[in-house]
């Protein structure tokens, strides 16, 4: 039997790296139900904002390239915390389920919106990553998901430190942990929220620019916040590592059963790894257990 | 003007329309929707199916969402599942029309109770999640079991045939199509007199009080997913009827979202509400069509149709459930407390 080993790491390293991307999507995911409790359904759509921001001003507008990424992720920014006080802040104490189904409403607005602005037909963003191959070993990785992969470790571990040392991380952490105890030491929680909102949705828009480059731009991208869904249930909707090994996992399997089994079978199997999950461990890998009191 | 309503047994506390005025509004409707397809157009009656379609599937989500308070978002999966039973025994076996939709509802139910397991271990969120999963499963089964589904190219089916008339036209599957719907809805009101219907309602209060009060949870959750997907599996086999052609791409998860979204606007836990918000969402889509139609570059403004009414759509859930969480069920009951005392007192 002569396997071809070099073709399985060929495939797992593709697959880490799209997880990767995932990881940075779920990241952005989970800072949002951790601070306000609420499933962000319209994640996918907040990624396709920041990537149609960025076309809007690198390919429309012209600007410079860095100059375009941060006006798109400042973009989002606001776009983030928009939503966050118009939408979310007024259901504040509902059923959280009235809140999921707002956030579905809401990726049902954004894409019409961006079908109305900039039609339905697939764009291509302008390159900005370089083209040459990477090889390791034998294996070969396609430029963009490489560098792809090293953006999304980078942004993920700026985040980190960011939450771990910085005064509104802080606050954030504090906030998630425990809202009543975190009013009362004088945090201004529902700044926290718009904060939140705001932070995550900037994480996404750089998430969406990635992805954006390495496939292309189309109004159905939110189909990826499916796949992001999987992996913050299958790492735990609060657990920040479980996000990061989620998204690992995901990818890895979506590559391999897209590579050995075919492309139809990709959803399959994250949904039967969500499926599986859930029977298992319905708070996921690392998610907190809740246990219910009357 | 009403001033009260005294009512001095418990059979008249427990009736669905207890005034004399309902049964009067009542009668006026059933008499409306049986002239209507002698006065209606095609197209409307095109509409009146379409809509008396989605009725049964939303009262069919509305048990097991608005009432159980399990959220589901696997509804159009299960209708899909009702329309290939539907067209696979009408094509492999000829069975009759009323028998096909209720194997249809059977085979829909046996679905829902698989779907509806988990349910007892997870909850709320995770459930709803767990039936996007579903749906994608089920999405995969109709796409690549194409021995039975006929792959990604589907199944188109011939026109019912009941007692030799051939329903082939939008007048005849009318009379197939409403009857079943309104039997449907008397069926899911009534419920909710017995005592399967209250303990539903209870666990969706809280479900654990409802376990300590003796109410097995496992077995009515299951109950209630059944029977919301036997309402699926009808309307889906219903809906296989009336278009004839069932594509895995009939029953997108966007369907589902649009019969949660339909029982939103109309008012949960209210069947009412479930009618209302089907109808509602159904015509929105073709009231903006014909504003389109009015508009001076009418040919133009098609184009941006399609991204309109997504946005409209969505901009309606996150709408009402900001400013009327109640739904459609509450304005109308408003109004109608309004001419209670009209017009002494507004």
């Amino acid at each position: 039997m002569n396997f071809d080993w070099w073709m399985l790491f060929e495939v797992s390293l593709a697959g880490l790296g799209s997880g990767g991307l995932y990881a940075l999507a779920g990241l952005a995911f989970v800072l949002i139900y951790k601070a306000t409790r609420v499933v962000n359904l319209a994640i996918g759509e907040m990624l396709m904002m920041g990537a149609y921001f960025f076309f809007a001003t690198a390919a429309s507008l012209g600007w410079p390239i860095w100059l375009a990424m941060i006006a798109a992720v400042l973009g989002s920014g606001v776009l983030g915390a928009v939503i966050e006080r118009a939408l979310i802040r007024p259901m504040l104490g509902e059923a959280p389920i009235s809140v999921f189904m707002i956030t579905v409403g809401l990726s049902s607005i954004l894409v019409g919106t961006v079908e109305l602005i900039w039609g339905a037909d697939q764009l291509r963003l302008p390159d900005f990553m370089p083209s040459d191959p990477v090889l390791i070993g034998e294996a070969m990785v396609s430029p963009k998901i490489f560098y792809g992969f090293l953006a999304a470790t980078a942004l993920i571990a700026a985040v980190l430190l960011v939450f771990r040392f910085w005064r509104g991380g802080v606050a954030l952490r504090a906030t998630a942990s425990d809202q009543a105890a975190a009013y009362s030491m004088g945090i201004d929680v529902p700044r926290v929220f718009s904060l939140t909102w705001t932070v995550a949705a900037m994480v996404a828009a750089i998430a969406g620019i990635i992805v954006g480059s390495i496939s292309s731009l189309s109004p159905t991208m939110g189909v990826f916040g499916l796949s992001v869904l999987v992996v913050v249930i299958v790492g735990g909707l609060d657990s920040v590592p479980g996000a990061l090994v989620g998204g690992l996992l995901v990818g890895l399997v979506e590559s391999w059963t897209g590579t050995y089994l075919g492309g139809e079978f990709k959803l399959l199997a994250t949904f039967s790894l969500l499926v599986l999950i859930l029977m298992l461990r319905p708070y996921g890998l690392f998610g907190t257990h809740e246990i219910e009191r009357l | 003007m009403r001033i009260g309503s005294a009512k001095e047994t418990y059979s008249r506390d427990e009736a669905l329309f207890d005034s004399r005025t309902q049964r009067v509004w009542l009668g006026v409707l059933a008499l409306a929707l049986l002239l209507f397809p002698f006065v209606a157009n095609q197209y409307w009656l095109y509409l009146a199916c379409l809509v008396a379609i989605n009725v049964a599937s939303a009262t069919g989500l509305n048990i097991l969402t608005g009432y159980t308070g399990q959220v589901s978002l696997g509804q159009a999966a299960f209708m899909g599942v009702g329309a290939y039973a539907v067209a696979v025994l009408e094509k492999q076996l000829g069975t009759p029309v009323l028998l096909n939709l209720a194997a249809a509802g059977g085979t829909a139910m046996l679905f829902g109770l698989v779907v509806g397991i988990p349910s007892l271990r997870v909850k709320g969120l995770y459930l709803a999640i767990a039936t996007i999963a579903a749906s994608f499963i089920l999405h995969f089964v109709f796409a690549n079991w194409t021995r039975v589904t006929g792959g990604t190219a589907g199944l188109s089916l011939p026109p019912a045939k009941i007692f030799g008339i051939v329903l082939d036209t939008e007048f005849r599957l009318y009379w197939l199509i409403m009857p079943i719907t309104l039997l449907m809805l008397a069926g899911a009101a009534n419920l909710f007199r017995t005592r399967i219907g209250r303990a539903f309602v209870a666990i969706r209060d809280r479900d654990i009080s409802a376990e300590v009060l003796g109410i097995p949870l496992l077995r009515y959750k299951l109950l209630s997913f059944g029977l919301s997907s036997f309402y699926a599996g009808v309307a889906g086999g219903l809906w296989a009827y009336f278009f004839r052609s069932v594509t895995p791409e009939s029953f997108p998860l966007l369907m589902s979202i649009f019969f949660l979204a339909a029982i939103i606007v109309g008012g949960m836990g209210s069947i009412l509400g479930g009618i209302l918000g089907a109808v509602f969402m159904t015509l929105v889509p073709e009231v903006l069509k014909l504003m389109v139609g009015w508009l001076p570059n009418a040919s133009e403004a098609m184009v941006f149709l399609a991204p309109v009414r997504t946005i409209v759509f969505g901009a309606l859930i996150v709408g009402f459930l900001i400013f009327e969480p109640h739904g459609l069920a509450e304005i109308w009951r408003r109004v109608r407390r309004f001419f209670h005392l009209w017009p002494f007192r507004t």
